[in-house]
């Protein structure tokens, strides 16, 4: 196992997990209150919101790795006042969950709005003539239905973090075991000599996670969806 | 005692009603589009009126003079969804007990046990919603909405999705429900037959508008009424089961008059609300004989009414309460039907469907 990955591959392998996983867990809770601020509310500014959410998606991630670099870099406008709290993103692993956090996004507040917006109102508005409030109507009644699409939504934003590079790159560099994912360590190995052995490793594990994602997410959601709707 | 009094403008309508909702089931009765569900919705709290007032004793709902507006989850009512609106992530257990969570800690309860029992739900705890029939849904719905230790009971025409088969599956739940539960009902229906086996009180709407309110068998007697529906038009009175007959009649006593139905369930001394349809009464200015028609009423014109057709219909009053009678214009006149006159309303015993015989404790109330 040891010789097939190597210890440099081996801590790209670890470095992506848990920016994916950091990524995934702070995103998802805004992911869900966008997605369903998206999904119920009208409000001014909705379509600003939405197109702000979509972005990534659309830009070029080296903008968008730029654009963060600007705002979050220890002189931006944000960066600095994190600085002056002690957290610094530009150039660190944290940094590379940020990136990885926004260009996944866009995914995961599409697959949970889609759920959200596939729950009858009906049954929210039953459930406030029975007692609860407009918090515990979401908590007991629209969370739990949109289940199927939160899980779907998180696993895609999980498979797109672990695969995030320009943004990444642009943003917090390729710095060895800080900022090295998996991407940024297939691109670094192509580009020295003999490298291609070890760029093929982590291409392996990349589709294997990338699979792995696809298929659990159809299993969870599956399974979901059968408690939520069923007999 | 709920006490309503709304307008609201919809554009295309406007709804203004005022009406009192004591205890018992009080049926909100009129035409698709008359305004019914609109009445309800304010009530809950789902829709906004640009006036009025309710409250329910003294608790005040809505007040928009005094800029009172609860939320619907702070209303503390019922509400019986036409389509049933069950949660289908949770089991029928977990719905019946959602209102529960939610409800004040020291609010008065039903208890779980009790309200299983009575809708027959104890089999069905552990499924889910979506394998449940039409009408067992129903009653989980019904079930839900009375453990949330509601004040009040608003049921939108919770029958009307259902067959005729789970109607009757469901209709002496709802009679037991009134019989049993002290909590004041606000039913909407557009069915002459739910009304009159259920209906304690009755408000008949048109065009957002009250046109009669009061005790069921009063208002559904009242010929004013009749533009609600004048093909199911019908009075309902109250009778006591005398004894079961050897050739399939039941005997009943209305105040007096035998009446003979077709074999019902009841055992002798119950006492029941029968509707009899306009159409079904024939009228005699003597009284008849030879004739194979078992039930006699006798009693006196109150009133008549004609429309554009050919039709008409009468009210008699009679010692058992008050009977309509839906005759051609041309009868009436050779008949000489006016205010006062003495007649004999005839009933087939057979034309009584089951339907419409129902436990009748609520209409004595």
């Amino acid at each position: 196992m040891t010789d097939w990955l190597g210890p440099e591959e081996w801590r790209a392998v670890a470095l992506s997990l848990r920016v994916s996983f950091w990524a995934t867990l702070f995103s998802l809770p805004m992911g869900i209150l966008v997605a369903y601020a998206l999904a119920r509310w009208s409000f001014p500014g909705k379509q600003l919101v939405n197109g702000l959410v979509h972005l990534p998606l659309i830009l070029p991630p080296v903008v968008t790795g730029y654009l963060l670099l600007l705002g979050f870099g220890t002189r931006g406008p944000i960066g600095g006042v994190l600085a002056d709290w002690g957290i610094v993103l530009a150039f660190r692993w944290t940094g590379a969950a940020l990136a990885a956090a926004i260009m996944a996004f866009p995914l995961m507040v599409r697959a949970i709005r889609l759920s959200i917006e596939a729950v009858d109102p009906r049954l929210e508005q039953a459930a406030a003539t029975l007692g609860a409030a407009p918090f515990w109507v979401f908590v007991t009644v629209t969370l739990p239905m949109a289940l199927p699409g939160i899980v779907a939504g998180t696993i895609l934003a999980f498979a797109k973090a672990m695969g995030e590079f320009g943004a990444t790159i642009t943003f917090v560099s390729n710095i060895p075991g800080e900022t090295r994912t998996i991407p940024s360590a297939i691109y670094a190995f192509l580009q020295v000599p003999g490298g291609e052995g070890s760029a093929m490793a982590l291409v392996i594990v990349s589709v294997v996670v990338a699979m792995g994602a696809l298929v659990l997410s159809e299993i969870l959601a599956r399974r979901v969806a059968a408690r939520v709707g069923g007999a | 005692m709920l006490e309503v009094a709304i307008t609201h403008d919809f554009g295309s309508f406007t709804l203004d009603a005022q009406f009192c909702a004591p205890p018992g089931v009080t049926v909100l009765f009129g035409r698709s589009g008359s305004g019914k569900t609109s009445l309800v919705h304010a009530v809950a709290g789902l829709l906004g009126p640009d006036q009025g007032r309710i409250a329910v004793e003294d608790w005040v709902l809505l007040d928009t003079r005094h800029s009172i507006a609860l939320k619907p989850h702070r209303r503390r009512l019922g509400y019986i969804f036409q389509e049933g609106r069950l949660f289908p992530h949770l089991s029928v257990g977990q719905n019946l007990r959602y209102g529960a969570w939610f409800a004040p800690k020291d609010a008065p309860r039903e208890d779980m046990g009790r309200i299983v029992d009575l809708l027959g739900l104890g089999a069905l705890l552990d499924r889910r919603p979506g394998a449940l029939s039409g009408g067992e849904k129903q009653r989980v719905a019904i079930g839900r909405a009375l453990l949330s230790a509601p004040r009040l009971i608003l049921a939108d025409e919770p029958l009307a999705a259902l067959d005729d088969a789970r109607k009757a599956e469901i209709l002496p739940y709802l009679e037991r429900l009134r019989d049993e539960v002290k909590i004041p009902i606000l039913y909407v229906s557009h069915s002459a037959a739910e009304v009159a086996r259920l209906a304690t009180t009755v408000i008949a709407i048109e065009a957002g508008r009250v046109i009669a309110q009061g005790p069921a068998a009063e208002v559904l007697g009242d010929p004013a009424v009749l533009p609600l529906g004048a093909r199911e038009a019908g009075a309902l009175i109250t009778a006591r089961v005398v004894g079961h007959h050897d050739d399939g009649l039941t005997e009943l006593d209305a105040t007096g008059i035998p009446l003979f139905l077709p074999k019902l369930v009841q055992a002798p001394g119950t006492v029941l609300r029968v509707r009899i349809a306009a159409h079904d009464v024939i009228l005699s200015r003597n009284r008849p004989e030879g004739l194979s028609a078992l039930n006699i009423l006798p009693g006196v014109v109150r009133d008549l009414r004609t429309g554009a057709g050919p039709g008409a219909i009468v009210s008699v009053d009679t010692p058992a309460g008050r009977v309509l009678a839906r005759i051609t214009r041309r009868s009436a006149g050779a008949l000489g039907l006016v205010p006062g006159v003495a007649v004999h309303a005839i009933v087939k015993s057979v034309s009584v469907a089951p339907g419409d015989v129902g436990a009748g404790s609520g209409l004595l109330a």
